[in-house]
């Protein structure tokens, strides 16, 4: 086993931990992620017995608020990125598949969205229209897609040229077959390696935005508003800003080796 | 590569600018809750005043008249007045490019000298522990947050041991190049890790690909030392692709640094992003917008020629 296959696979046992612990977290955790104890209301309190990560300044558990955080974090990570896929890889299709002026005019449209500054563009959407989860995971997926676009283009791009793809459409295979049933089956691996790097930057942009106090709102906690919460408190409290930071952190950089480890096993036949 | 091919590029990038400006002049305009919006609830602003305001900022007129008026204006230069501070946006966001310059500049700098010698280093040494722990920690440049790593040096380097200023752009009343200086070291550091990372790992799998052509393993048959093929014949061409991506990532110099201007407390043109999508202040958003757009169709532009100037093999039409 090599070393990105190793990486690879820790990093998928950490992600899965890392899941299963954030969807029991209600049942397991004493504290609802909003319950407020009011005796401790005012500054954050240190770690302790009954409050292992500390509490905030309003009188919430962190630990709690972490994983519940997580449950956010990912899920509009795992979202933002399925909807990536979904439209790079139709987007991509489409233009590799029918080449000519359906090519020309996606691809335009993909220059022009590569070429606005992608974190400003994000910003201003989300500020503007201050979207709730739905909204945010489209405006981040929608605007992450290009690279999926391009890469199952030039997939597509090759695949046409090849004889099993003509003869499919000598047998009388229609546009719509010849894409789903033939094409998309041998383009899976590059597309399966960008979905899942995508998880990672879907899951950096959502917490810088929500860092930033443009993503997602308090009370619901994610893990960037969290440390928007805890950096003016950094000098006083910095048990509130280490969890956070500490799982965004791990959590990119798990979805990255495993996606380099993905890449690494799928693409090396070629 | 032709006068030509410029010109044609050059001519390519003035449909792309015109889509990018209609598409964000939607996006900003389609908001709910005018830029306005803020005065509302003022009550030392009557609803007269604000009926005066929106005609003065021409906030009545229909949409496609808002468009063109302020594409025609744009041309002209002339890029509207601040909401917030009623001063003309290009002088808000000339104000603010010394301070984003200079910190996109360094980080630069930072970051070429510390990429190419990691690239190579990695990549000569390949396989061995100090390429694995290369690798490892440009993986880590890459995913780690970089608002969260800004908190983390505030808290240790200002806090905690009380060596750096944890903001801002120098300190009241003191001057001179020293207190500069500390106060850019954070920011600098913090902007530079993931061209860092990105740069060593694309000059460390390029400088690998080059290595096992037929012309290196000549250059070692004649003779010549490991590091003389490396750097002599190996580097050369490896360079090629690296420099596309640097080119392309020179756009973020212009365009500014969002986050790391907002940590610290920057004065540079991404911290008068977040500022203005406080206020709401269209005219300012989409300018600085625009600024960034262009800053990156440049540097598309830029990575083009120089791929075709240091590759000969590269012919534009």
């Amino acid at each position: 086993m090599s070393d990105a296959h190793r990486t690879a696979w820790v990093s998928l046992v950490f992600l899965m931990a890392l899941a299963l612990s954030v969807v029991v977290v209600p049942w397991i955790s004493p504290y609802t992620y909003d319950l407020q104890d009011l005796e401790l209301i005012g500054q954050p309190i240190g770690p302790d017995r009954a409050h292992w990560f500390g509490t905030d300044e309003l009188g919430q558990d962190s630990l709690t608020r972490v994983f519940f955080g997580g449950r956010i974090s990912l899920a509009v990570g795992l979202a933002s990125a399925l909807v990536a896929t979904l439209v790079g890889t139709t987007i991509g299709a489409l233009a590799g598949f029918f080449g000519g002026r359906v090519d020309t005019a996606l691809m335009r449209l993909t220059d022009v969205v590569l070429s606005i500054p992608l974190l400003p563009l994000v910003l201003l959407l989300s500020g503007l229209l201050r979207p709730g989860l739905p909204m945010l995971v489209l405006t981040i997926g929608g605007l992450t897609w290009m690279a999926t676009a391009r890469v199952v283009r030039s997939q597509f791009l090759t695949l046409r040229e090849l004889e099993f793809v003509t003869a499919a459409r000598a047998l009388g295979a229609g546009s719509g077959r010849l894409i789903i049933r033939h094409m998309l089956p041998n383009a899976l691996a590059p597309i399966t390696v960008s979905a899942t790097l995508a998880v990672g930057s879907s899951i950096m942009l959502e917490s810088a935005l929500s860092f930033l106090g443009f993503g997602v709102q308090p009370p619901t906690p994610t893990w960037g508003n969290l440390l928007n919460a805890a950096s003016p408190w950094i000098g006083a409290a910095p048990w509130l800003a280490l969890p956070p930071g500490i799982l965004i952190f791990a959590t990119v950089l798990a979805v990255n080796f495993l996606g380099d480890g993905l890449r690494d096993a799928l693409e090396s036949k070629d | 590569m032709s006068a030509a091919f410029l010109l044609k590029r050059l001519l390519g990038a003035v449909p792309l600018l015109l889509a990018i400006s209609l598409l964000l002049f939607v996006i900003v305009h389609l908001a709910p809750g005018g830029p306005l919006d803020v005065y509302v609830d003022n009550p030392s602003v009557t609803p007269e005043a604000l009926r005066q305001l929106r005609i003065g900022y021409g906030l009545d007129r229909p949409l496609p008249v808002q468009y063109l008026l302020w594409l025609k204006s744009m041309l002209e230069g002339a890029w509207g007045y601040s909401i917030r501070t009623g001063r003309p946006v290009t002088q808000e966001i000339i104000e603010r490019l010394p301070a984003t310059l200079l910190l996109g500049g360094t980080a630069l700098a930072l970051s070429l000298a510390i990429a190419l010698p990691v690239g190579v280093l990695t990549a000569a040494l390949r396989r061995s522990g100090v390429d694995r722990v290369l690798t490892f920690l440009s993986f880590s440049g890459i995913s780690i947050p970089v608002f969260w790593l800004a908190l983390m040096l505030q808290l240790l380097l200002s806090i905690k041991l009380g060596w750096l200023p944890a903001a801002g752009y120098e300190t009241i009343g003191a001057s001179g190049v020293r207190d500069r200086l500390a106060h850019l070291v954070m920011p600098a550091l913090v902007l530079s890790l993931a061209t860092i990372a990105s740069w060593s790992r694309f000059l460390r799998s390029s400088l690998i690909d080059v290595l096992e052509q037929d012309y290196i393993r000549t250059a070692f048959a004649k003779g010549h030392s490991f590091a003389g093929v490396i750097l002599r014949h190996a580097l050369r061409n490896a360079l090629i692709p690296v420099v596309t991506v640097i080119s392309l990532d020179l756009a973020s110099v212009i365009s500014g640094a969002v986050i790391t201007e907002t940590v610290f407390a920057w004065p540079g043109i991404g911290r008068l992003f977040v500022e203005s999508m406080d206020g709401r202040d269209y005219p300012v958003l989409m300018g600085l917008m625009m600024l960034g757009s262009v800053a990156l169709i440049l540097a598309n532009l830029l990575a083009d020629l120089v791929y075709a100037a240091i590759d000969p093999r590269i012919r534009y039409e």
